[in-house]
């Protein structure tokens, strides 16, 4: 997780990630940060983020976003 | 003769009136209401007394935003679209050039607009077309109106950290539209899905053809280019055929892997412009995409909107540049070399209708690269300097090569680096700072020295710069690197 947050933190140093829920619906991502999210979290974590999995409800929290990363790290 | 812009729009409503031309999620425009709404607003700005001015639109992406600059050319002004989103301080620089005296708002804005600087009147641009329509009044308007009179102006990225203003004609929208059309072969079946923002030229590609040839045009919802697998459902369910999108948004679909999951099925033509598509990607679409045509365009903001087109003939490997092509019709393009000769490789050097009429209220700026034609003293002729270096390959197509300059392309959009270094040193804490551009990784690097930590940098530019030209990595230095002579070393900061 902290991983993450950093990760997370490197894009927008001033969002407390531990908090928010709703960090698409209030529009503090876009889609130039989807894209650098993506690209990171698959060198970092050693998981491939698919399309399918590109839906709002997995990147409105930090929380949703592990959560999706844990699963795919299963897999 | 077509001497005006809305000539498109008349002749349309005479064609196919109640079809819709213009639909995004709320809302959903006829010819017909487009007419009728550019008649009775351009009534109640001519009563008010507005007539051959720049006037503001500060409105969220809508039909109605498009509605709006039809209403403010219909009354014999120009239209200047800011950003809902655009912070404040980057607005004000634009009002000190326009000096407007109205801003038209919708509900979204009109509360932002009343504390931006300037002595203008903010109206909602509902209360605008509330007038009713006076025959009289929009005749003697037409009639007026010559095709050299000002439609917009567009402000892009200066590097002295002012934008500037580029202001365009009926006669270069024409030129470019009907240009444009032949290339791209648009027709009455053509859906149109836009992707750029309105407060560019780039949307003049969807917006006067939809009305040329009563086709229809969806604004795609902006957070639909988060999510790949929604975005072509969306091109799916409302049947769009046709797309000119920045390569950075067709790459998000084809990169995050989409296709494995869905196709689009109805494309048949996929222009693109603004950067360089890498090949491998270019190929996923191509493969996705087997029946529609793919044209890569090339242009600057200062010739109206695209110049040049290449309409992708055969296969390309990994490594390969796709051409620019060949100039529109009615578009000369000169290469000028160092030596101001005409030459193989050099500079793109605009001629034509499409050369616009300049950089508002910046003569210092418009007479750098609007000059007359160095290679002709018998008369006049203003030409315009891209600052893009191309060559003429041995198959006859034009390949860009690169700026001459600091300016980089990243997301599509043009920014000078010196302009995010200006909004930089605005801070009193900062020393000295400098940007770089990772091509590789498309991101903006930021590094500094000062008094100052890195939050506090970015939240001072998010306050004074649009969305896209925020660094996407901040750096904090004990000292800036510099060069043997003393410059900073940008070189060795890109290593970094």
């Amino acid at each position: 997780m902290e991983d993450l947050i950093e990760i997370l933190e490197g894009i927008h140093p001033d969002v407390d990630y531990n908090t928010c829920e709703s960090l698409i619906d209030d529009g503090i991502l876009d889609s130039f940060d989807i894209v650098t999210l993506i690209s990171e979290i698959n060198q970092e974590f050693d998981v491939v983020i698919s399309a399918e999995h590109i839906v709002p409800e997995n990147f409105n929290s930090a929380k949703a976003l592990y959560e999706l990363i844990e699963r795919l790290e299963e897999e | 003769m077509r001497n005006n812009v809305l000539d498109y729009l008349d002749e349309a409503v005479l064609k196919n009136p109640d079809k819709a031309a213009f639909i995004d999620k709320k809302e959903s425009l006829t010819f017909r209401q487009l007419k009728d709404n550019a008649d009775r607003g351009a009534t109640y700005l001519h009563n008010e007394g507005y007539y051959n001015e720049g006037i503001l639109i500060y409105m969220s992406k809508s039909p109605s935003e498009i509605s709006a600059f039809f209403t403010v050319i219909r009354s014999g002004n120009y239209y200047v679209p800011i950003d809902e989103k655009m912070p404040a301080a980057r607005i004000n620089l634009i009002i000190q050039t326009v000096n407007p005296r109205l801003v038209i708002c919708d509900e979204t804005t009109i509360d932002k607009a009343a504390n931006l600087e300037g002595e203008h009147k903010c109206i909602l641009f509902k209360d605008v077309i509330a007038a009713e329509a006076d025959n009289v009044v929009l005749t003697t308007i037409r009639n007026a109106a010559i095709d050299v009179d000002p439609i917009y102006i567009v402000f892009t990225s200066g590097s002295t950290g002012v934008p500037k203003g580029v202001c365009a004609c009926h006669r270069n929208v024409i030129d470019y539209i009907e240009s444009l059309c032949e290339a791209l072969k648009f027709d009455e079946n053509t859906v149109f899905g836009n992707q750029t923002p309105l407060y560019f030229d780039s949307p003049l590609k969807e917006i006067y053809p939809t009305l040329k040839y009563c086709a229809t045009t969806y604004l795609v919802p902006k957070e639909l280019f988060m999510f790949p697998v929604k975005l072509v459902e969306y091109l799916n369910e409302n049947k769009i055929n046709t797309i000119c999108w920045v390569v950075s948004a067709l790459t998000m679909i084809s990169g995050l892997k989409a296709f494995d999951t869905i196709k689009p099925e109805h494309l048949r033509l996929v222009a693109f412009g603004s950067e360089v598509f890498p090949i491998k990607q270019f190929n996923m679409w191509k493969e996705a995409a087997p029946n529609a045509r793919f044209v890569n365009l090339y242009g600057p903001t200062e010739g109206t909107g695209m110049c040049c087109y290449y309409e992708v003939d055969r296969d390309f490997a990994e490594g390969d540049v796709i051409p620019i092509g060949r100039p529109f019709k009615n578009t000369g393009l000169m290469l000028i070399d160092e030596e101001g000769k005409l030459a193989n490789e050099g500079e793109i050097v605009l001629r034509g209708s499409c050369v616009t009429l300049g950089y508002f209220n910046n003569e210092e700026k418009t007479n750098e690269v609007y000059t007359l034609n160095p290679l002709i003293s018998a008369y006049k002729e203003i030409v315009y300097h891209t600052g893009d270096v191309a060559r003429r390959g041995d198959d006859g197509n034009l390949y860009f090569i690169s700026r001459k300059d600091y300016q980089i392309k990243h997301m599509g959009h043009r920014i000078e680096l010196g302009e995010i270094e200006a909004a930089v040193n605005a801070l009193e804490a900062i020393t000295i700072c400098a940007c770089t551009y990772n091509k590789e990784k498309e991101k903006i690097n930021l590094f500094y020295v000062g008094e100052i930590d890195k939050v506090a940098v970015l939240n001072h530019l998010k306050d004074s710069l649009p969305r896209y030209m925020i660094p996407n990595r901040v750096e904090k230095l004990d000292r800036m690197p510099l060069t043997d002579n003393g410059k900073i070393d940008r070189k060795g900061l890109a290593s970094m």
